[in-house]
């Protein structure tokens, strides 16, 4: 009879690392959104020991839109941690080793991942300064958005599930200065920041990066566009469609809109705000995020406040619909705001 | 009624360390302390001096203790709310102690979290909140930044057995073991999770059976003998600073008291209380160091004497402290 051989079975392994490499140089001409990110990180990576990423394919891979290409070989695995899969360790893991004076930079693979680490931000991350003193400078990247056909779990804008949360503070760049800047920021912070990139822009928009530290103050909103009939208060990608609808209703109306690009969700640029609504009388708010209990009711609510006697139209939201985040093309567009509904809703407010 | 009837062993994390006289009576101490501490709490809580909820560690002062009392400067520790003698282990004063469950001004937490839910970045401790299965994960933090650091030191976790149930304890020995992290996870397993008794809550014969879905050493053992906590957890943290990474130790203790003061835990059967009861951590190490002849009644009452009446100072000391002033509540959420 013959024996039996036992079987072997082998797993995979990977690539091995490149060698050490060189620090990053400045980038020369257009930079996209991502590689801002990419060299935001590279420098602040330089600029301090202390600070490291971890997360889920972010070292030899790169991370799935390649935020982190070339970090790991430039700094080792012992700055780059590549995790198993599970955001909520990986926050937690980030909330501890915070505590010993490292500033960890954990990226979520997308954003809608963030629902597993919830606990450890909003409990941990968010209280801890509170309560005992600890200090958490924590920043967590998180892939948000839509318009690429990635489907309801793919596709989130989380602003809302943590504009409640006192503690945590929320940045969302619409360009690469901003992004680069806001996210050195939100690494020097010394609470726990949330930083939220568009991945529609990672590829879409590119500009030079300013040849100086670049950093971009949290809780500063920017005037993208000026204007004098009617204030568009938005962020993230809705800013390009905004800008858009600007151009179109200057043409075609002879109507100036002024947009309020706000960059910082939380805190936000509240006199910025009310400055410009006191100048134009009218504001719409736009997100891509769903509207009932969404960012937008927070900054309609303050003009609503603080501004009432200026207004010459009820505050109005432009949002996506109350649904998930819907697959189809044809949906996904009719779920989403759009330059085209912009300009419809701005002749609106200004025939009121 | 569902029971589990398990066999102790340990034969993948050998016991290390001597204790002589000196460590034994410290450890002694310690749980006198904290025995007598929560004894005289359950009593404050009664007269009213202390609200919220109130939760001892009565039955596990052995775990608590023996586990602290290894530890090292520069190592950190996540006690669990059945760990009030891991605080004092650490450094901590029965007046900060007094202050932080009074919610006075000069607590640690100032008035603004209630328990034992104060942490020390200079003593090494994280605050407890009461999500039980995120702690372990900072502890687990704490341990990369040690490696990450090339420090030689380490950091361990208190879980229940109640919330071994939940993902987080699955995610950080996965964790802590393919990162090979200075980490040791010790199970308090006190047999009820509040009302749920442990047939309810898992179906393994140990918890520590886990470990070997991690790769790593796992050993039960029983949690009233504080000189087999300690040596055992020794065993575990010098592995961990060696650099072979995690372990995970479950502890069989039983807990005597209700979930909180408020519950008199009459699910909880008779028998099983009273066996547990003459297996007190307290009175058993009381007989063992007696046989020894490193204890005796004269000097054990003068220890019990001088605890009980710095705990009455304490609670004096802090009964004497504001609240925090109204203004505070604030104030602090951000740091600069």
């Amino acid at each position: 009879m013959k024996s039996k051989k036992k079987k072997k079975i082998e797993l995979g392994g990977i690539v091995a690392a490149p060698k050490r490499a060189q620090p990053e140089p400045f980038p020369d001409g257009p930079v996209s959104y991502i590689d801002a990110i990419r060299f935001a990180l590279f420098e602040e990576m330089e600029r301090d020991e202390n600070v490291f990423l971890i997360g889920e394919d972010i070292g030899h891979f790169g991370g799935a839109f390649k935020a982190t290409k070339g970090l790991l070989s430039r700094f080792g695995p012992n700055r780059v941690v590549d995790t198993p899969i599970g955001e909520n360790a990986i926050i937690g893991l980030s909330v501890g080793a915070s505590l010993l004076g490292m500033r960890p930079v954990a990226e979520m693979q997308f954003a809608d991942f963030v629902t597993e680490g919830y606990t450890q931000l909003v409990e941990q991350a968010a209280k801890n300064y509170y309560r005992w003193g600890a200090k958490m400078p924590i920043v967590v990247r998180l892939p948000s958005g839509g318009q690429l056909g990635a489907g309801p779990f793919h596709s989130c804008n989380p602003e809302a599930w943590f504009l409640n949360i006192p503690g945590l503070k929320m940045v969302a760049p619409s360009n690469p200065n901003d992004a680069r800047g806001l996210l050195k920021a939100a690494i020097r912070d010394n609470n726990p920041v949330l930083f939220l990139e568009h991945k529609f822009l990672y590829r879409r928009v590119k500009e030079e990066l300013t040849r100086d530290e670049g950093v971009v103050a949290i809780g500063k909103g920017r005037i993208v566009r000026e204007g004098k009939d009617l204030t568009i208060i938005t962020y993230h990608a809705m800013v390009q469609a905004s800008e858009a609808a600007a151009q179109i209703l200057a043409d075609e109306d002879g109507i100036q809109v002024e947009i309020v690009d706000l960059r910082s969700l939380l805190p936000w640029d509240r006199e910025l705000v009310l400055q410009s609504v006191a100048k134009t009388n009218r504001a719409l708010i736009i997100h891509e995020a769903t509207r009932t209990g969404g960012y937008g009711a927070e900054i309609a609510a303050t003009i609503a406040e603080e501004a009432f006697t200026e207004l010459d139209c009820p505050v109005a939201r432009l949002a996506s619909l109350d649904t998930p985040v819907p697959f189809a093309p044809t949906l996904e567009k009719y779920f989403l705001p759009s330059t085209e509904k912009i300009v419809s809703r701005v002749r609106e407010l200004l025939s009121f | 009624m569902h029971t589990k009837s398990i066999k102790l062993e340990s034969h993948t994390l050998l016991p290390t360390g001597k204790i002589d006289r000196q460590l034994a009576l410290k450890l002694y101490r310690s749980m006198l302390l904290t025995y007598e501490f929560e004894d005289r709490l359950i009593k404050l809580y009664k007269q009213g001096d202390l609200f919220g909820g109130l939760f001892t560690g009565c039955g596990n002062e052995a775990v608590s203790v023996g586990a602290s009392t290894v530890l090292k400067q520069g190592d950190w520790i996540a006690p669990s709310h059945r760990c009030i003698g891991a605080h004092f282990v650490r450094g901590e004063s029965l007046n900060e102690m007094m202050l932080q469950l009074m919610a006075r001004a000069e607590g640690q937490t100032k008035g603004r979290d209630n328990s034992a839910h104060q942490g020390s970045t200079e003593r090494g401790v994280i605050s407890l909140i009461s999500h039980l299965a995120t702690s372990p994960m900072l502890a687990a933090g704490c341990a990369l930044a040690m490696k990450q650091k090339k420090r030689k030191n380490v950091a361990i976790a208190f879980i229940g057995e109640g919330s071994t149930s939940l993902g987080g304890f699955h995610e950080v020995l996965n964790f802590a073991s393919v990162l090979k992290l200075p980490f040791v996870l010790i199970i308090e397993n006190n047999q009820y999770a509040y009302s749920t008794p442990t047939a309810n809550q898992y179906s393994c014969e140990k918890l520590s059976d886990r470990s070997v879905g991690y790769g790593i050493p796992g050993v039960t053992i029983d949690g009233t003998d504080v000189e087999l906590v300690y040596r055992t957890v020794n065993a575990a943290i010098e592995r961990a600073r060696a650099g072979f990474g995690p372990s995970l130790i479950e502890t069989i203790t039983c807990r005597l008291h209700g979930h909180s003061a408020h519950d008199g835990a009459e699910y909880v059967p008779k028998d099983v209380k009273e066996k547990w009861l003459k297996r007190h951590p307290v009175s058993l190490y009381r007989k063992t160091l007696t046989k020894r002849r490193w204890l005796n009644k004269k000097t054990d009452n003068q220890i019990i004497a001088m605890i009980r009446s710095d705990i009455e100072n304490a609670i004096q000391f802090a009964k004497s402290k504001s609240y925090p002033p109204a203004e505070d509540a604030a104030i602090g959420v951000y740091a600069e």
